[in-house]
């Protein structure tokens, strides 16, 4: 491997270049025209312009990025996350040029993607799932969420990322939502079925990194917990997952081992859980076959660069290591920084940045594209920074970064800077791990 | 040493954004001036036509109108390889008139003119990747 594209921007972009570097790759963004000029453009070997804006016009387009790739002799695509980055066709595409995707093979990214047969897989591989299944017709709907018991969670299997979700609490509510779940299912992911899932009511999401090399090998890199969300969006996101027993763990870590091997998964991915937090159950929710927003969380606390891990098993290298010989050092937690305006509805915030000060600490990694001067598009998502706070444990991780927090200083956009110092702030937090429904109860 | 449309443009760039207002680069087998409009420039007393004219055309660039290219892809003059290219320079074209094509994994792409007047420069070279946005051809209105 010698020249990666990077058909991607942000953070996220800046930091695929940045494991270029480090393992002595050239890198190539293909960027849109706003983000041409963008700190990852302006730190890669060369910066390809794909389209305007939006995304459907530019980071969507899978014909221009491989048409890109190839004419600027490129033998790698890292796609980052979100946009193509679980997109079959798109890895398809790519591998049928002889480009590698860096990625796992393309059935593992289809598996991955259909919701439902991954949760078929995931029960087959023996980890546990929520109780539930396809539903083709409101009246099984009614059935079997009469068999699993109310609430139930009404999910698109196209879906996935938070996205297709509907709740139902009882048979009224079911029977009113399913016409309209199934009508969005098919315009949004372009598959309508749907599925029924027992809700748990104080659910934790945690979530397991899983690393495996094309000669089957596969290791869990840790835990990490994701419960502070809001609407199914990840706020913040901290490993190793708190209070989790010894033996809880190892089973938690087993079963994601056990789903990513019995797929044939190769690369980096993260084997998602629901954990009941009054019974401490776990079932696997799905599977993400991508770097992760949270992943510096893991590389904080195994002291590894998953990144260039990433990039080193798709250019055909061995893991390297072995199960026993990744650590777990002290504790991480991260925090995202969005331009957006709390008091109005979370509403995303563009504009230019006057000022965008991050402070440095010891223990504190900021990972950011952002830049005093810069301009944040309305285009995209509204992740300006993502703030690491590793401590040596969880009590002086959450001090560190509220410390840091404290020294942000950003001009030019709102952002939810001091909804996240509320959050590290809160009694409850302090305590110990939240559960996905605390953040709507007891903060917003 | 041999320099790329896409370099061209780029020292343009360059040149545009800083204080510079004349650059002179001559190597052997090739020489390259650039001079700011407007700007004073270090040529000797015996080269004021050559002076003046530089600065009309940098004029008249400022009139071109440019065809941006409306995708990443490659250029190509002609419907197919050895067909006549739609358009040479001093071609006139209107806004619907197809001036090149841009091929993006095995589909061709019709380019429309998008202004009227006269083309004066063709900007890429057939078969060249050009990016979303790159100018294509500069058309005197």
């Amino acid at each position: 491997m010698k020249r990666v594209l990077i058909p991607n921007r942000g953070e996220i972009a800046l930091r695929i270049v940045r494991a270029c570097e480090q393992l002595g790759l050239e890198s190539v963004v293909a960027a849109s025209e706003p983000d041409r000029d963008g700190l990852a453009a302006r730190r890669a070997d060369r910066v390809v312009v794909l389209g305007p804006g939006p995304a459907s016009e530019s980071y969507l387009r899978d014909d221009a990025i491989v048409q890109a790739a190839l004419g600027t002799g490129c033998d790698a695509i890292h796609p980052g996350y979100g946009f193509l980055s679980e997109s079959p066709r798109f890895a398809r595409r790519a591998r049928e040029h002889g480009i590698t995707f860096v990625g796992p093979p393309t059935s593992a990214i289809e598996l991955a993607g259909d919701k439902l047969a991954a949760r078929f897989e995931a029960e087959r591989a023996g980890a546990p799932v929520l109780g539930g299944g396809e539903v083709t017709s409101a009246a099984e709907a009614s059935r079997l969420a009469r068999e699993i018991g109310y609430p139930v969670l009404v999910k698109a299997a196209g879906g996935g990322g938070g996205r297709g979700i509907r709740q139902a609490r009882d048979a009224a509510e079911l029977e009113a939502i399913i016409g309209l779940a199934r009508g969005e299912a098919a315009t949004s992911f372009g598959d309508d079925r749907l599925y029924v899932e027992r809700l748990v009511p104080r659910a934790r999401h945690v979530e397991v990194q899983v690393a495996a090399d094309e000669g089957g090998a596969v290791v869990a890199l840790g835990d990490r917990d994701c419960s502070v969300q809001r609407r199914f969006q990840k706020l913040i996101e901290e490993g190793p997952a708190p209070g989790l027993g010894t033996d809880l763990r190892a089973r938690l870590l087993d079963a994601a081992v056990a789903v990513a091997r019995a797929i044939g998964y190769a690369n980096l991915g993260t084997v998602e859980f629901v954990l009941d937090a009054d019974t401490e159950q776990f079932f696997f929710l799905e599977i993400n076959c991508r770097i992760q927003v949270e992943h510096p969380v893991t590389e904080a606390v195994t002291g590894r660069d998953l990144v260039a891990l990433q990039l080193q098993i798709a250019d055909g290298a061995p893991l390297g290591f072995t199960q026993s010989e990744i650590k777990s050092d002290g504790h991480a937690v991260e925090c995202r920084l969005n331009a957006e305006d709390v008091t109005k509805g979370f509403m995303p915030s563009p504009g230019k940045l006057s000022i965008f000060a991050v402070p440095e600490r010891r223990g504190l990694r900021v990972d950011t594209h952002c830049f005093a001067g810069a301009t944040i598009p309305p285009y995209y998502d509204s992740l300006m920074a993502k703030l690491i706070a590793h401590g040596d444990d969880r009590a002086s991780a959450i001090a560190l970064m509220l410390d840091a927090l404290e020294a942000v200083d950003v001009e030019g956009v709102e952002t939810n800077r001091t909804l996240l110092a509320a959050v590290l702030g809160h009694p409850d937090f302090r305590k110990g791990a939240v559960t996905t429904d605390w953040l709507g109860a007891a903060v917003l | 040493m041999g320099l790329s449309h896409d370099d061209v443009t780029e020292i343009l760039r360059i040149i545009d954004e800083s204080d510079v207002d004349e650059l002179r680069v001559e190597t052997e087998g090739f020489k390259l001036h650039v001079v700011r409009r407007g700007a004073a420039t270090s040529a000797p007393a015996g080269e004021p036509a050559a002076t003046a004219a530089t600065a009309s055309s940098d004029t008249a660039r400022d009139d071109l109108l440019a065809v941006p290219s409306p995708m990443l892809g490659t250029f190509y003059r002609a419907e197919s390889p050895g067909a006549t290219p739609f358009v040479e320079v001093g071609a006139e074209v209107e806004p619907d008139t197809t001036v090149c094509i841009i091929e993006v994994m095995k589909m061709m792409n019709s380019v429309a003119a998008g202004v009227s007047g006269r083309v004066v420069e063709i900007c890429a070279r057939n078969g060249e990747r050009v990016d979303y946005g790159a100018p294509l051809f500069r058309v005197a209105p």
